[in-house]
C-alpha cells in the first residue's frame, strides 16, 4: 500500500509501485485534469506539484512520492468559488485553444510564480519551455503570466512546500 | 459562395416548458447540374441549425461543428445572437448530437457550389466524390475552415433572423400594434410608444405556433452588434480548472484500458505473435488482434492494416504488456523504402514527366523561355509531417446487445458513427457517438481508425474499453502531410519582368488551386505527376497550401532577387489585378516597417497566400548570429472578408503560425526500411516558449465573402521565414525542415 496526499486529501493506494503518478491520478483517483501527452517528460501536459515543485507525473513512479504532498490542477484554485490569479489571467487573455495542454501550463506557471513573483521573460522561458502547446498559444501564456504576476496573492504551491516540510 | 439561391425551409415547434425551438433546413434552390444528379428528391431537406428559446429567456444555439480549439461554437453563436438581437449574456451553445438531422449540409453545399475548396477529408480528388459523400453520409465535418463561412452564414444567421421576426409578430399580435413598431433589443421586445417591454420568452409559445418566414431579412454589416466584437469564449472556464471533458477523461464503471500497435511498415500484418510474457503481467486482461479497417467512409481507398491490442486494468499495464509482446510482422514489398528512395522516385518522375497533369496553362511558355534574358531553376522539397495533436488518439466504447456507444474527439462525428457501425456490422441507428472536446485535430481526427479499434475491442472483451494510443503509435501511424518535390523554372526579360513560370511537382491532394500563383506573368505552366508511395496520406492543417505556399512564395523571392528588385515591391507590382491581395501585402509591409533597414545579421522576409477563402500575408524578422537562428517577430495580416470574432481570429492565426513554424524549423518524418523513424516529441519537436516569436495580427474587414481562419495562418510562415533567412545571410533554404540546413535552430 502506498500513501500519498493529493490536494490536501490523504489517499491509500493499492497499485504496482512502479506505476507513474499520472495514471494513478487519472485512473485510481479519477482526477482527469492532469493530461497525458508523451509519457517521456517531453511535453509537460502531466505537470503537477510535488511539495510545491513542478514535476512530470508521467515519469514519476508513485513509490517515489509516497508520503509527499501532491497538488494537481483540481487543487490550484484557493476555493471552489475563487480562481487562482493565473486561472483568471488565462481567461482574461483568452489563452486556451483546445485547452488540452493548459492544466500543465498552469501548474508550471504557478510553480514559477510561487518562487519568483515577478519573473523576467528569460525566467518565463526557462520555467515554461518544458510545456508544449501544439495550438501555439505561447504569446498569450506569456502575457497571462505577466498579468497574474501583478496580482499574485495566493499560491497553493507555497502551502504545499510548508506542509511538505512539516511532514518531513 | 452565394451563387446558389437559398430556398430555406424553417420550422418551429414547442419545447418543454413552453419554449420555442426553430430549425433551419436548406434544400437546393438553383440546382447546379452536378448536384442535381445526386439530389433527386425535390423535398429533400436537412436540418442543420437549431435554436432554442427557453422560459428563462435563454437562447441556446445547437452547433453542428466540433470544438477542436478554434472557438467555433462562440463564433457561430455570435452570428445567431446578432441576427436575433439577443442579450449576449443570455446565449449558450451546445454541439449538435451526431445524428443526421444535424448534418452539416451547408458546408458541402458551400464548397460544392463555390467550386473551390475541397478538403481532403471530404474528397480525395475534385471529381464529384464530394457530392456522393454529402448525400450518402450526411456531412458533419469540421474542416476546410468552413464553420463560420458556410454554417454561420447560411444557417446561424438565418435562424436568428427568423426567430426574431416570429417573436416580433407574436408581440405585435399580443399588444395589438403594427409589427413594424415592435423593436427587438437585448432579448426584449419593446413598443416605444406605449413603453411596453417584455422578454422574448413571453412570446415563445405564441411564436412556436407560427409558420416561420421563408427568407428573413439579414442585417447589413453596419448593423452588427455582436458580430465583430470580442467576446469571451464560453468553453474557457472549464479549460483552466481541469473540468473540461476530453475523450481521454471519460470514466465508466468497470472500464478497461487498452493500447494498440500496427505494423511499422503500415501494410504488414501479423506473421507471428508470442504473448506469453504479456499475459503473465498482472492486470493484463487480453491480447487481441484487430482486423484491417476501412478507416474513413468519407474518402475511398484508405485502409489501415490489422493491429494488435493489449487490454488491461490500467493504461500502464496495457503499455507494459504491449512492450513485452513479441510480434513478427509480415514482410511487405515496401520494406526497403526510405526517404532517399522516395525523393529519388519524385526526382525521376518529375524529370520523366510521364502523365503530367496540368493545373494551369497560359501563354506561350516556350517563346517566353527562348526569349528570356535570364532563366533561373530551383528544386524544392518538403518531408512527410505528422500531426501530433496534443491529445493522443483515444476513444472509449461500450458494445452491448447489438448497441454501441462511443466517446471520442473527432472532426467528423457522422462519418465516424457510420464507420463504427460498418465495422461492427450494426445499423447506424444502433451506434451513439458522443463527441467530446478535442485536444487538437489538425486534420488527423478526420480518420476513423481509432474509433473502429475501440469499438471492436469493446465488442471483443464485453466491457467498456478506453483505447489510448501511445505518442509513439500516434507519430508512427499517422496519415501524413505528403512529402513533395517541386521543380521551378522562371524566365525574366532584360528589365527583370517575370515572363514565364514553369512548375512541376510530384504528388497532389487538394485544394486544386494550392500551387497557383496570384502574380501577373506572360506565360505559365503549372502541373504535377502522380508519384505514389506506400505512406498513408491525410489532410494536415491547410492541406496542399502548406507545401505549395513554401514553394511558390520562395521561388517568387528568388525571381525578385534575380531581377535585382525588392521582394515586396516585386510582388506588389504584379498584383495590380488583385486589389485584396495587394491591400493585404501592403498592410503587412507597412505594419512590419518593411522600408526601415535592419542591422547586419538580421533579415526580413515576406510571403502571401490565399487559402480557404482568406488572404494572409506574413512578414518574419530573424537574427542569424554565427549560424544561430532566432525568429524574432511575425507580423500577419488577414482578410477573411469579415471577422465575426476578431480576437478569436487572431488566436487562430497565432496558432497557425506556430504550427507552421514547428514544421518549418523541425518537422520531419523520415522513412527507413519502410517505416517511420521518429516516435515522440524528442525527435519530432515542436516550437516551445523560448523559441516562440512575438506575433502581431492585423485584420482587414474587406466585406467580401467570408473565408476561414483555422488554416490560412499556416502556409505563409515557412516561406516568409526562409526569405528572411536569405535576406539576413544570402543562403536560400530550398528544403525543409531548416534544422537540416547549416543553421542551428
Ligand atoms: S505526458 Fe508527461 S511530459 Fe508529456
Ligand atoms: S491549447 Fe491546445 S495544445 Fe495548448
Amino acid at each position: 500500500m502506498t500513501l500519498i496526499t493529493v490536494n490536501g486529501t490523504e489517499q491509500k493506494l493499492q497499485v504496482d509501485p512502479a506505476t507513474p503518478l499520472l495514471w494513478v491520478l487519472r485512473e485510481q483517483l479519477e482526477l482527469t485534469g492532469t493530461k497525458f501527452g508523451c509519457g517521456i517528460a517531453q511535453c509537460g501536459a502531466c505537470t503537477v506539484h510535488i511539495n510545491g515543485v513542478a514535476m512530470r507525473s508521467c515519469v514519476t513512479p508513485v513509490s517515489a512520492v509516497a508520503g509527499q504532498n501532491i497538488s494537481t490542477i483540481e487543487g490550484l484554485a484557493p476555493s471552489p468559488d475563487e480562481l487562482h490569479p493565473l486561472q483568471q489571467a488565462w481567461i482574461d487573455e483568452q489563452v486556451p485553444q483546445c485547452g488540452y495542454c493548459q492544466s500543465g501550463q498552469l501548474m508550471s506557471a504557478a510553480a514559477l510564480l510561487a518562487k519568483n513573483p515577478s519573473p523576467s521573460d528569460g525566467d518565463i522561458d526557462d520555467a515554461m519551455s518544458g510545456n508544449i502547446c501544439r495550438c501555439g498559444m505561447y504569446s498569450r501564456i506569456r502575457k497571462a503570466i505577466k498579468l497574474a504576476a501583478g496580482v499574485q496573492q495566493f499560491d497553493p504551491a507555497l502551502v504545499d512546500v510548508g506542509q511538505g516540510l512539516t511532514n518531513g | 459562395m452565394g451563387k446558389w439561391t437559398r430556398r430555406g425551409f424553417i420550422s418551429a415547434g414547442v419545447i418543454a416548458g413552453g419554449g420555442l425551438i426553430v430549425g433551419v433546413a436548406i434544400r437546393p434552390g438553383n440546382r447546379a447540374s452536378e448536384l442535381s444528379k445526386h439530389v433527386t428528391d425535390d423535398d429533400e431537406t436537412l436540418l442543420h441549425t437549431w435554436v432554442k428559446l427557453d422560459s428563462n429567456n435563454v437562447v441556446t444555439a445547437i452547433v453542428p461543428h466540433s470544438e477542436m480549439g478554434q472557438g467555433v461554437g462562440t463564433a457561430l453563436a455570435q452570428m445567431l445572437a446578432d441576427e436575433l438581437d439577443a442579450d449576449w449574456s443570455l446565449v449558450k451553445f451546445e454541439e449538435a448530437p451526431a445524428i443526421s438531422e444535424f448534418a452539416n449540409y451547408p458546408m458541402a453545399k458551400g464548397m460544392l457550389l463555390a467550386g473551390a475548396d475541397l478538403p481532403d477529408f471530404v474528397v480525395p480528388t475534385v471529381d464529384g466524390v464530394l457530392i456522393l459523400s454529402a448525400q450518402a453520409l450526411d456531412l458533419q465535418i469540421t474542416g476546410g475552415s468552413a464553420s463560420v463561412r458556410a454554417t454561420g452564414h447560411y444557417g446561424m444567421r438565418v435562424a436568428g433572423a427568423a426567430v426574431k421576426e416570429m417573436l416580433r409578430i407574436a408581440a405585435a399580435q399580443a399588444w395589438h400594434v403594427p409589427v413594424d413598431q415592435v423593436v427587438a433589443r437585448d432579448s426584449q421586445l419593446i413598443h416605444e410608444e406605449t413603453g411596453r417591454s417584455e422578454p422574448y420568452s413571453a412570446f415563445a409559445a405564441a411564436a412556436a405556433k407560427m409558420t416561420p418566414p421563408a427568407s428573413p431579412a439579414l442585417k447589413r454589416p453596419d448593423e452588427f452588434k455582436i458580430m465583430g466584437r470580442d467576446v469571451q469564449r464560453h468553453d474557457l472556464p472549464s479549460k483552466v480548472d481541469g473540468t473540461a471533458i476530453f475523450a481521454l477523461d471519460v470514466r465508466m464503471p468497470n472500464m478497461l484500458y487498452a493500447t494498440v500497435r500496427r505494423a511499422p511498415t503500415f501494410s504488414g500484418g501479423v506473421e507471428n505473435i508470442d504473448d506469453t510474457v504479456t499475459r503473465s503481467i498482472e492486470g493484463v486482461v487480453d491480447v487481441v488482434q484487430l482486423p484491417p479497417a476501412e478507416v474513413n467512409a468519407l474518402v475511398g481507398g484508405f485502409s489501415s492494416a490489422e493491429s494488435v491490442a493489449v487490454v488491461a486494468e490500467g493504461y500502464w499495464q496495457a503499455k507494459k504488456g504491449m512492450d513485452a509482446l513479441n510480434i513478427q510482422w509480415r514482410a511487405t514489398e515496401n520494406d526497403a523504402v526510405s526517404s532517399d528512395t522516395i525523393f529519388a522516385q519524385f526526382e525521376r518522375d518529375i524529370s520523366a514527366g510521364v502523365d503530367r497533369q496540368s493545373d494551369a496553362s497560359e501563354g506561350d511558355l516556350n517563346a517566353s523561355m527562348t526569349n528570356a534574358a535570364k532563366v533561373i531553376d530551383a528544386d524544392y522539397r518538403v518531408p512527410f509531417l505528422a500531426h501530433t495533436c496534443m491529445e493522443p488518439l483515444n476513444a472509449t466504447a461500450v458494445v452491448e446487445d447489438g448497441y454501441c456507444e462511443i466517446w471520442i474527439g473527432c472532426q467528423s462525428p457522422l462519418g465516424f458513427r457510420q464507420a463504427v457501425a460498418d465495422s461492427l456490422g450494426f445499423e447506424v441507428e444502433n451506434v451513439t457517438l458522443n463527441n467530446c472536446f478535442m485536444g487538437g485535430g489538425f486534420g488527423r481526427k478526420s480518420r476513423a481508425d481509432y474509433a473502429i479499434q475501440a469499438a471492436q475491442l469493446a465488442a471483443k472483451v464485453g466491457r467498456p474499453v478506453q483505447l489510448i494510443w501511445s505518442r509513439e503509435e500516434d507519430v508512427r501511424q499517422d496519415f501524413y502531410r505528403p512529402a513533395v518535390q517541386s521543380r521551378f523554372r522562371g524566365a525574366l526579360d532584360e528589365v527583370g519582368n517575370l515572363t514565364a513560370w514553369e512548375n512541376t511537382y510530384a504528388g497532389k491532394m487538394e485544394p486544386a488551386e494550392a500551387p497557383l500563383i496570384p502574380y501577373t506573368v506572360a506565360a505559365k505552366e503549372i502541373g504535377y505527376v502522380a508519384s505514389p508511395t506506400h505512406v498513408p496520406l491525410g489532410a494536415w492543417r491547410s492541406v496542399d497550401h502548406s507545401q505549395h505556399g513554401f514553394f511558390t512564395e520562395s521561388f517568387i523571392d528568388e525571381v525578385a532577387v534575380a531581377a535585382g528588385q525588392d521582394s515586396y515591391e516585386y510582388r506588389a507590382a504584379r498584383l495590380k489585378h488583385l486589389p485584396r491581395q495587394l491591400a493585404v501585402l501592403r498592410k503587412a509591409a507597412t505594419e512590419a516597417q518593411w522600408d526601415i533597414p535592419l542591422a547586419p545579421g538580421r533579415g526580413r522576409g515576406i510571403a502571401l497566400q490565399e487559402c480557404f477563402g482568406s488572404i494572409v500575408a506574413e512578414v518574419v524578422e530573424v537574427t542569424v548570429n554565427d549560424d544561430n537562428l532566432s525568429v524574432d517577430r511575425v507580423v500577419a495580416v488577414i482578410d477573411a472578408g469579415y471577422a465575426v470574432s476578431p480576437d478569436g481570429m487572431k488566436a487562430q492565426i497565432e496558432s497557425g503560425i506556430i504550427y507552421g513554424l514547428s514544421a518549418a524549423l523541425y518537422g520531419e518524418i523520415t522513412i527507413q526500411d519502410g517505416a517511420v523513424v521518429q516516435s515522440n516529441f524528442h525527435d519530432y519537436p515542436s516550437v516551445r516558449m523560448s523559441k516562440a516569436p512575438a506575433i502581431e495580427t492585423h485584420i482587414i474587414n474587406s466585406g467580401e465573402a467570408m473565408g476561414g481562419a483555422g488554416e490560412p495562418g499556416t502556409p505563409p510562415i515557412a516561406p516568409a521565414l526562409a526569405n528572411a533567412i536569405f535576406n539576413a545571410t544570402g543562403k536560400r533554404i530550398r528544403q525543409l525542415p531548416i534544422k537540416n540546413s547549416v543553421l542551428n535552430v
